[in-house]
């Protein structure tokens, strides 16, 4: 499926949407979004590249296995729920806030983290399926 | 504390990443974390001596009443010391041991994320983490079991302990709950204030039960003691810490924590004095009858075990202060006898005691730890040994019921240790040097120092008792409820029947040495009855288990997803159509229903064209990419009711798997129809029947009065609580924060699960093995 429109297309599309994706992970705290869909955009974003352009020139683009985001983002998660139990002697999840909102990003805390988690582990878990059962189909 | 516990983890997770820098001279290095931590405990010992106890708490999940609480009372400080002490020395050995090993980093890896579990068992106040801490030691055990992966003996060894030991943790976990119902708290300080309250309860006995269940197979009672023999596959540095030390020691821990919530009830008392009695006489039979070194050391440790849950059922003052002087008695010298045989094995290649003799000539400074502590493990004075044998004698012999039994069978079982004892200690070093081991070379320093420091330890605490007596000995007896400060250890008591006893053990015990050695014979004679041990017994028990599971899955688990799928489909119509059309009242209010708008009848229509495409189409692509118009009309009317958050989801999920279909099926072959008439009118007929029961289940689940309480709840403090305005976000990654963990966690497995059954298949080569 090498049209030439897709792969030209999918190149500017790969950056876009992986913005929009990282976009939609951080408005999901007040507006609809969040790292469970935006991980999932990320994943359409590397999918139509490998689509466009051939599953070995996106492994090229990726470097490492998308494997290894799935253990970085649960511990990513885990250290999330795991920092104030180690930090102030509060229970595992309890949701630590900067008092101020960032510019940009709005208010960040501990629950952001654990959203990038989300984000990295969808990623990863996405990835690793389609790529691997296209290897194999 | 926390650290003290965690400080083990991150080190073996710290060998993950920083291995290869301890395979060679640094390993010795890596001793210095249970080094460190004994001067830590050792420095709590003027504190808890006088009495105190040293508690502190980390919330975990306050929520269940679940928390990382600590308590280091006397016989938590006992336990910790013998932990560290010991794991000190072993590091130290294993250095030397296994040196140059490809695997030396993994090795101390597995130590010590066993030592850091078996410390958190230990000081764990909190029944739910205790039982956390329980998991984690026999899972590192297992890998240190299987440490030779290579040796399918290994493999199953570890798998043994592995399966005797997790049935045991279930049931502890079982009576964790149950006491944590029973008294509404888990922890076990708490539940020392509800003796009578715990002991009234009707589920006392079942409580009890449970306990018993997780203690005797983690302490090897019989009939749970096999998977001990077997673990003795271990390198010697595992068998020494793990198998005779401190591992198998956790239930006796447990029933000694127990014994003042649970204890002074004639169930209590008379199961643990019948299950230990036969255990230390069982398997101090048994040890007569084995060629390995390690095997005699392997029932003799069952054995002493049994003396041990046989003493806490006496449940006197007496009997606590034998069990607590014998703990000390048995590590110190048991441990001692397993680095002897470990350096044994290690220079001569054997460990067969029928080729053994005269090594005495090679390596001195082993036979003389090796002689010592025979001497403490047959009780001779002036060792620690002989307080140890007193204490029980004496504890015996003011048993309440059926004593002389009860003196029999102790004296009995002194009698073979004794005899085991010496095989081990003293047998290898005595007598002509064998021509075949006329070359051994003597072991490095690393090797035999921590045999001798552990052996004259032995001798040292039986001349001076009152090094470990205040300091160790009387605050285990007050933990377990008895007060013993007007008790004072001492050589000797005078003329009386204990000693008599002592000394009839001791005479009968040298004759016994002199008069039967081990031979090949004998082994082969307990060869024969092996068809009636509880181990065969069990090992067919679990292949019939194995067959009947073969059977179930290949019934259920085909292989056809179309089968899956009509299975769980029937389960659930059935299920589903049972409990409503039994139920009289099936009510679907009408009036409640709103209008139907001319865009939801469109998105309909579209849905229901989509989906008679599907099943009607030829070409698989076709079919795929109807279903993923399917997908779209159902993620516009999530549009419609409000639920964008789901809406993006199921949009972003259905192109995935349009996308995913369209990169396999591309490679498939042409479209065959493989089903035939009736196959597609059933199926038809049970999609139907699916469809029809869930539309008149989300009918009724509307004609039901709705509580909107928890909804209220999220709406209301999402903003409050968790400062985010999307509630379903919120609750993704905070209320329910813990739930998404999981998922992700699951996720990432399947994802594995994926990659490992298509990628990692084994070359045909590979597969015969």
């Amino acid at each position: 499926m090498k049209t030439l429109i897709l792969r030209t297309a999918s190149n500017y599309l790969l950056p876009l949407l992986l913005v929009f994706s990282v976009f939609i992970l951080l408005r999901g705290h007040y507006l609809p979004g969040g790292g469970f869909v935006g991980g999932l955009i990320a994943a359409i974003a590397f999918v139509l590249h490998a689509f466009a352009n051939g599953l070995d020139n996106t492994k090229g683009l990726l470097r490492f296995h998308p494997g290894f985001l799935m253990p970085v983002g649960l511990g990513l998660a885990f250290i999330s729920g795991l920092a104030p139990v180690i930090g102030l002697d509060d229970p595992f999840m309890t949701g630590l806030w900067f008092p101020e909102p960032f510019p940009v990003i709005g208010s960040v805390g501990s629950a952001l983290f654990f959203d990038i988690g989300v984000y990295l582990v969808v990623i990863g878990v996405t990835l690793t399926i389609i790529f691997t059962i296209s290897e194999s189909a | 504390m926390l650290a003290a516990i965690l400080l083990g983890f991150l080190f073996a997770i710290f060998l993950v990443f920083a291995g290869k820098f301890f395979r060679g001279k640094l390993a010795v290095l890596s001793a210095l974390i249970p080094g460190g931590l004994f001067a830590y405990f050792a420095s709590f010992i003027p504190q808890i001596s006088s009495g105190e106890i040293i508690s502190k708490t980390y919330q975990w999940v306050p929520a269940f009443g679940v928390d990382l609480s600590f308590k280091l009372d006397g016989l938590s400080l006992l336990f910790s010391l013998m932990i560290t002490g010991i794991g000190f020395l072993v590091f130290a050995y294993t250095a030397s041991y296994l040196r140059g090993h490809k695997y030396l980093d993994r090795f101390y890896g597995y130590l010590s994320l066993f030592m850091a579990a078996m410390l958190g068992l230990v000081l764990s106040d909190n029944l739910i983490s205790l039982f956390v801490f329980w998991e984690l030691t026999s899972i590192s055990s297992f890998f240190l079991i299987g440490f030779n992966n290579t040796n399918p003996a290994s493999r199953k060894s570890a798998l043994t302990a592995l399966g005797i030991t997790g049935f045991g943790g279930f049931f502890l976990l079982a009576g964790a709950l149950l006491l944590g119902s029973i008294t509404g708290t888990y922890s076990i300080s708490e539940m020392l204030s509800m003796k009578e309250a715990i002991a009234g309860s009707e589920y006392y006995i079942l409580a009890v039960i449970f306990i018993f269940v997780a203690a005797f197979t983690k302490s090897a009672q019989f009939p749970f003691h096999f998977w001990l023999p077997g673990a003795m596959k271990a390198p010697t540095p595992v068998s020494t810490y793990l198998h005779s030390a401190t591992m198998v020691k956790a239930g006796i821990y447990l029933l000694m924590r127990f014994t003042p919530v649970l204890g002074d009830q004639e169930f209590w008392n008379i199961t643990l004095i019948i299950v230990g009695g036969i255990t230390m006489v069982y398997s101090a039979i048994h040890a007569l009858f084995r060629t390995d070194l390690k095997g005699v050391l392997a029932y003799s440790t069952i054995s002493a075990l049994g003396i041990l849950v046989f003493l806490i059922g006496l449940g006197t003052k007496a009997a606590f202060l034998a069990a607590a002087v014998f703990i000390i008695v048995h590590a110190l010298y048991k441990a001692t006898l397993f680095l002897v045989t470990g350096i044994i094995d290690h220079q001569t290649g054997t460990r067969d005691v029928t080729k053994l003799g005269g090594l005495r000539k090679i390596m001195m400074p082993v036979a003389i730890a090796g002689i010592l502590a025979a001497i403490s493990s047959a009780g001779i004075p002036p060792s620690v040994g002989f307080l140890g044998k007193e204490l029980t004698y004496e504890a015996s012999m003011h048993a309440e019921t059926f004593t002389i039994i009860i003196v029999i069978a102790i004296v009995l079982t002194k009698i073979l240790l004794l005899w085991a004892g010496f095989v081990a200690g003293i047998k290898p070093f005595v007598g002509k040097l064998p021509d075949a081991h006329k070359d051994v070379k003597a072991p490095g320093f690393l090797m035999w120092a921590p045999a001798i420091i552990l052996a004259v330890l032995g001798i040292l605490f039986g001349i001076f008792p009152m090094l470990i007596e205040s300091a160790l000995v009387k605050p285990v007896v007050s933990s377990l409820g008895a007060d013993a400060s007007d008790y004072h250890l001492a050589l000797w008591h005078g003329f009386n029947t204990v000693l008599l006893l002592s000394a009839i053990t001791i005479a009968v015990g040298i004759f016994l040495y002199f008069f039967l050695k081990p031979s090949a014979k004998l082994e082969s004679r307990i060869g024969k009855l092996e068809f009636i041990s509880p181990k065969s017994i069990t090992e067919k028990g679990t292949h019939y288990f194995s067959v009947f599971s073969a059977f179930w899955t290949n019934v259920f688990q085909n292989g056809y997803l179309r089968n899956y799928v009509t299975t769980i489909v029937l389960f659930l119509v059935v299920l589903v159509g049972y409990v409503m059309f039994g139920n009289p009242t099936v009510l679907i209010d009408y009036r409640q229903l709103s209008e139907v708008t001319a865009y939801e009848l469109a998105v309909v229509i579209i849905l229901i064209a989509g989906v008679f495409y599907t099943v009607f189409t030829k070409s698989r692509l076709a079919a795929v990419a109807a279903m993923g118009v399917v997908g779209l009309a159902i993620c516009l009317i999530f549009v419609f009711y409000s639920a964008p958050d789901l809406a993006m989801t199921q949009f972003s999920i259905d192109t995935l798997t349009v996308i995913l279909f369209v990169l396999v099926l591309y490679r498939l072959p042409k479209y065959l129809t493989l089903s035939d008439y009736k196959m597609r009118i059933r199926d038809g007929v049970l999609s139907v029947a699916l469809g029809t029961v869930i539309c008149l289940l989300a009918l009724q689940v509307l004609a039901e009065p709705t509580n909107s309480e928890i909804g209220d709840f999220y709406a209301k403090n999402a903003y409050i609580m968790a400062q985010g305005k999307n509630v379903v976000n919120v609750i993704l990654v905070d209320f329910r924060g813990t739930d998404t963990l999981m998922e992700i966690a699951v996720l990432s497995i399947s994802a594995i699960g994926v990659f490992g059954l298509l990628k990692l298949r084994l070359k045909s080569t590979d597969r015969s093995q």
